[in-house]
């Protein structure tokens, strides 16, 4: 479904402020991989979602979505087959705009034979609240209701909604229930864990919290220097402990990296 | 003190002038940006207008002048959006140009006179009387607004709302933004030079200096109207706008009839609009919580 060849990104080359943030990155999801990535401030993370989105231009490789060439793609572009939620919650919705004119926004994506002048209809409008339903969060009768008068966690429910309305080819997750508490956090997790299950999504997920990155999906790739360090095998994968990574982490020559995990 | 007559001419800027109040809504509050292009292509409707009028089409200056207007709202945001330029320098830039396009048009004279010339207004005054020029405005100011409000209610509609609401959402969506905000600054120039048309016909005159200060009068405006009708949605919003572009003419004629120089109006308008968006922010006002989330 997505691979990367041999990415490289180097942020302000030539400069005292000189980032080599991607090198030489290498990565490939099968359909309905759904891969988590560990990795301390500053690894690359972040950025490989951005060379995947198209936030920016990539130095050298190539990126392949569903075999077809994006490299040069403009991100508007790539965001039609490309779903992505941020780790703060205000980023994914329109504040101003109603809770059904946001989900009017993210179908644009799936009516491209629909003419850029017609409304939303009450069909339109009976689907939004069947999957504002599936939320469980009573979302389906505030449908009038500006999105910012919503809290922080229904934003971001409201967020992974949009962004899988119509089923994306590849979901970027970047640590996205990070800012939430952690009641709520899990509730967006578990939603997340649902909605990517039903409708078969290739997934990658950030997260600083190691249970979750091995319990989720089905892959786990850790994150260092802007190269991809270690992909843990599917059977360490399931018996290997958090303070067993901590030591892998450790003896890869990251010794603070301890204290950016939440090891509960 | 107030005749039927002042009554009347209120109405009928104030109708007049909200189309320029209906852009502004589109370009400062929906899409937030503050396009400068609007003095320049207020005058443009203006020179467009008087021109076509004195060369016997007063109905197709209307088109013509939003045509122009629109043509001007594109270059400002090419300028934005293509080649980077800020947004407030490209809407400056543009009308600088367009002082000197604006000379062309009038055949490099700074005035166009009209006085014996056929006008949409003096066309339809047979048959609506003394409201010959009322009527007309009206219809046009709430055709407007209304097709301005339903514009913004579809999808192409929707993608510039968000462009202005959260464009952090808008680069991870599917939205070109790019493409939205030439729509947008087009549809909101059109309006704007449709205003400047329709005064230039009714004022029977054009001049090189009809726009000056317009932004600030049309923010004016926009700010009366939301202050008048704080609730409700778009339609609301539209129709606020409407009512303050009025309330703001009432206003100016009440100045007038104060025997204030016609000079200091525009010194108003400054200072209107400067508390009007300063005062929210005083660190005294600002307790309560800004009403933008």
């Amino acid at each position: 479904m997505l691979t990367l060849q041999n990415v490289s990104k180097t942020f302000n080359p030539g400069t005292v402020n000189e980032k080599t943030a991607l090198s030489g990155i290498d990565l490939h999801l099968e359909r309905g991989d759904f891969v988590t990535i560990l990795g301390s401030n500053g690894a690359g993370k972040s950025t490989l979602f951005g060379a995947i989105a198209g936030s920016f231009p990539i130095d050298s490789g190539k990126i392949l979505l569903d075999g077809a060439d994006v490299t040069a793609l403009p991100d508007y572009k790539r965001s039609k087959y490309i779903g992505r939620l941020f780790q703060d919650p205000l980023k994914g919705t329109a504040p101003n705009m109603t809770i059904q004119e946001n989900l009017a926004l993210a179908y644009l994506r799936a009516s491209g034979r629909r003419s850029p002048f017609s409304m939303i209809t009450a069909a339109d409008r009976r689907e939004f609240r069947e999957r504002l339903a599936q939320l469980e969060l009573g979302l389906e009768d505030r449908m009038e209701q500006p999105v910012g008068l919503l809290s922080g966690g229904q934003r971001q429910a409201l967020t992974l909604l949009m962004a899988t309305l119509v089923t994306p080819k590849l979901l970027l997750l970047d640590e996205h229930t990070a800012a939430l508490d952690p009641a709520t956090a899990e509730k967006v997790l578990s939603l997340t864990e649902k909605i990517v299950a039903e409708h078969h999504i290739t997934c990658l997920m950030i997260t600083h919290n190691i249970p979750s990155a091995l319990n989720l999906g089905n892959r786990t790739i850790m994150m260092r220097e802007g190269r991809i360090a270690l992909e843990l095998e599917p059977e360490t994968r399931k018996t290997i402990t958090t303070a067993e990574l901590l030591t892998i982490f450790r003896t890869q020559g990251v010794e603070s990296d301890r204290i950016l995990f939440s090891a509960e | 003190m107030i005749s039927f007559a002042v009554i009347l001419s209120a109405l009928e800027l104030g109708c007049i002038y909200s189309l320029v109040a209906l852009a502004l809504l589109l370009s400062f509050r929906v899409l937030n940006i503050a396009d400068m292009t609007t003095d320049g292509s207020f005058t443009l409707g203006c020179a467009v207008s008087a021109t076509l009028a004195v060369a016997g089409h007063p109905l197709l200056a209307i088109p013509a002048a939003m045509a122009c207007g629109a043509a001007a709202g594109f270059i400002t945001a090419a300028l934005q959006t293509q080649l980077k330029v800020p947004s407030i320098l490209a809407g400056i830039i543009t009308n600088t140009g367009l002082y000197t396009v604006n000379l062309a048009v009038m055949g490099f004279s700074s005035n166009v006179n009209m006085l014996k010339t056929q006008t949409l207004f003096t066309l339809v005054r047979p048959f609506f009387g003394t409201f010959y020029r009322l009527v007309p405005a009206a219809v046009i100011a709430a055709a407007v607004a209304a097709a301005l409000v339903l514009f913004l209610k579809t999808r192409l509609g929707l993608s510039i709302r968000a462009t202005g609401d959260n464009p952090d959402m808008v680069r991870a969506s599917s939205i070109n933004t790019s493409f939205t905000i030439t729509v947008g600054l087009c549809v909101s120039n059109a309006c704007t030079a449709l205003s400047g048309a329709l005064i230039a016909q009714y004022q029977k005159t054009a001049d090189i200096s009809m726009g000056t200060g317009m932004v600030i009068i049309g923010l004016a405006s926009l700010i009366i109207g939301e202050t008048l009708v704080r609730r409700g949605k778009l339609w609301g919003k539209a129709l606020g706008v409407v009512l303050g572009s009025i309330l703001y003419r009432f206003i100016m004629a009440i100045a007038l009839r104060l025997d204030l120089p016609s000079e200091c109006l525009k010194l108003i308008s400054a200072v209107i609009v400067a508390l009007a968006i300063g005062l929210p922010n005083l660190p005294t006002a600002r307790k309560g919580g800004g009403k933008k989330c």
